[in-house]
């Protein structure tokens, strides 16, 4: 009895110790979905060619994220959508300033099933679609079928930024509430009837759907967010950047990061998962905030 | 002697701190609760709060806080659940008593029993992966994100409560029972349904109450394979969003003290007098029937 007793104490001591190690340069990122794989990727990349840096990447949502970042949960907030004005008072509030770096450009893209005709749609149509207005594929040039809606979850930023710059309203209540990129396509892969939106990053390699060519207009050019010069230079009507937002300028271990995210390498990776790399003015921005 | 005494003294005081632990633990999350959603009510009508269907906290517009949809959407999937659950489970109690061979029992068993440490999360996968496009087949829907199943599902998960149970009812009916049906010529059949069962209802009943205590508190499940539309739900085949789910998606990222933080304690503390309820009432009927049998 003694014995068990005393290699437990031994394993708890030794599992103190190494965590309370490792807290020193673990460094936390949490928040959007749309981002984590990327991140994700970008970490792994990164601890290989650091040997002693460790990075923790959690998902769920760019809400969580900025919420772990007022509360001092994590070190960097993954954002697909801005702060809100609010939860910066509340960040500032706690003495935390948070500094806005733009890491990467996603071209939203919309997705139905391959099996459905309709392939372009327009903003105005896609705000329509969404609000609930339009609820079947005919009246916007499809078959007689019903729209079965496919959204995420309000702590994506995802859910955020589509609602403020498409729908500016609120979403159909029918919507179905997804939790996450993935299950959004794995849903409408499955159902002739879907319409969904996700990160551009999620639907280059996969089959049995078709992104939906955009237009900011009836009469306008549709675009495709497949397109990477379209989406750098903004002509894709519902490109957005993908943030981190830091607590003031950084120092240390999370500027060495983010230094790596903007290196040459870095954004090779960016579009290695399937996004876009940064144009020149969001680089000026980030220099701005970096204090450089 | 004097040691002896002591030691009894202090064995008998521990357990009654045991006791004494969960009363004070089950008493301090009610008040935590109640004192956490009341400050919403400051804010919300309490009438809009439990009459009106209409749940948007983050609205574009103008915040509501009803809670009816969802409210229908638990009880929707929870009855749901049992419908299935119930009839299988007793079959499968009675077949396990009455019927299978010792060898039998001796695999079943263990094999419901792991049935209940399946994790919720691997049974949304499941509700996403299989289940969802059969219904959709089954159905002619377009997909299978609905109240049907969430109700399967969480049947699947009650499953193994409600059988271990019902089986442990039918095999404390007394032998005499059994044997005295049987020697007046009734068939195994009827000596189950007109003898056993009723003898075993009260075990039965708390087992079934302890299922849909289970169904109505699962979340992860039913979050991943129902929708989570938050309109009011018209039928099964369409999807729900029931209380815990919208617990879990919105609780994550809500300012703190806020309205919207209140009202979701709000939901918290109706889910809980439910549960309270279901749970007085099966105590009630089993009580009852206990001293009526005796």
């Amino acid at each position: 009895m003694k014995k068990y007793l005393q290699v437990l104490t031994g394993i708890g001591l030794g599992l103190v110790l190494t965590t309370g190690l490792y807290a020193q340069e673990m460094l936390q990122i949490k928040g959007s979905d749309t981002l984590i794989n990327l991140v994700q990727r970008l970490s792994e990349v990164y601890m290989e060619e650091n040997p002693g840096k460790f990075i923790a990447i959690t998902g769920g949502g760019s809400g969580t994220g900025i919420a772990g970042l007022i509360n001092g949960k994590c070190d960097i907030a993954n954002a697909s959508r801005l702060m809100k004005s609010k939860e910066i008072k509340q960040a500032n509030s706690r003495k935390i300033t948070p500094k806005r770096i733009v890491i990467a450009m996603d071209g939203l893209s919309v997705i139905v099933n391959d099996r459905n005709p309709v392939s372009k749609l327009t903003k105005d149509e896609l705000g329509r679609i969404f609000r609930g207005e339009v609820t079947n594929w005919k009246e916007i040039g499809g078959n007689d079928m019903s729209i079965t809606l496919y959204g995420r979850q309000s702590n994506s930023g995802t859910f955020v930024f589509f609602k403020e710059a498409i729908l500016k309203a609120d979403y159909s209540q029918k919507m179905n509430r997804m939790n996450g990129n993935a299950q959004i396509v794995e849903a409408v892969k499955q159902d002739v009837s879907g319409i969904g939106y996700v990160g551009v990053g999620y639907v280059k390699k996969v089959t049995g759907l078709t992104v939906v060519k955009v237009a900011s207009a009836s009469g306008k050019k549709y675009i495709s967010p497949l397109d990477a010069e379209d989406v750098k230079s903004g002509k894709y009507p519902i490109t957005r950047p993908l943030n981190q937002y830091l607590n003031g300028i950084p120092k240390g271990a999370v500027s060495h990061f983010i230094a790596f995210e903007l290196s040459e390498k870095g954004q090779r990776i960016v579009e290695e998962e399937g996004f876009f790399p940064i144009p020149s003015e969001y680089r000026d921005f980030n220099n701005k905030n970096l204090g450089m | 002697m004097k040691m002896n005494k002591f030691k009894e003294k202090a064995i008998h005081s521990l357990f009654f701190f045991n006791g004494l632990l969960v009363v004070l633990i089950l008493l301090g999350i009610f008040a935590l609760l109640v004192f956490t959603a009341l400050p919403g009510f400051k804010e919300i009508k309490v009438t809009e709060f439990l009459f009106k269907s209409h749940w948007n906290p983050t609205s574009y517009v103008k915040s509501s806080y009803g809670i009816v949809s969802m409210l229908v959407s638990t009880l929707m999937v929870t009855f749901g659940a049992l419908l299935i659950a119930i009839p299988l489970s007793i079959g499968t109690a009675a077949y396990l008593t009455d019927l299978a061979g010792p060898r039998v029992r001796e695999i079943a068993k263990p094999i419901i029993e792991i049935l209940a440490g399946i994790p919720s999360v691997v049974i949304g996968f499941l509700g996403i992966l299989l289940v969802g496009p059969f219904i959709a087949r089954f159905f002619g829907l377009h997909n299978g994100l609905n109240a049907v199943n969430g109700s399967i599902l969480l049947a699947i998960m009650a499953l193994p409560t409600i059988i271990s149970l019902s089986e442990d009812a039918l095999k404390s009916v007394p032998k005499s029972y059994t044997q005295a049906s049987l020697a007046l010529g009734a068939t195994k059949w009827q000596t189950l349904v007109k003898i056993k069962i009723p003898a075993a209802c009260s075990g039965i009943l708390a087992a079934c109450m302890l299922g849909m205590g289970r169904a109505i508190g699962e979340t992860m499940t039913v979050l991943m394979a129902t929708g989570c539309a938050p309109a009011m739900p018209k039928s099964f085949l369409g999807s729900v969003r029931t209380m815990t789910s919208t617990i879990a998606i919105e609780l994550g990222e809500v300012p703190y003290n806020t309205t919207h933080y209140y009202a979701l304690f709000g939901v918290g503390l109706v889910l809980f007098v439910i549960t309270f309820i279901v749970n007085m009432i099966s105590d009630i009927i089993l009580h009852r029937h206990e001293r009526k049998t005796r």
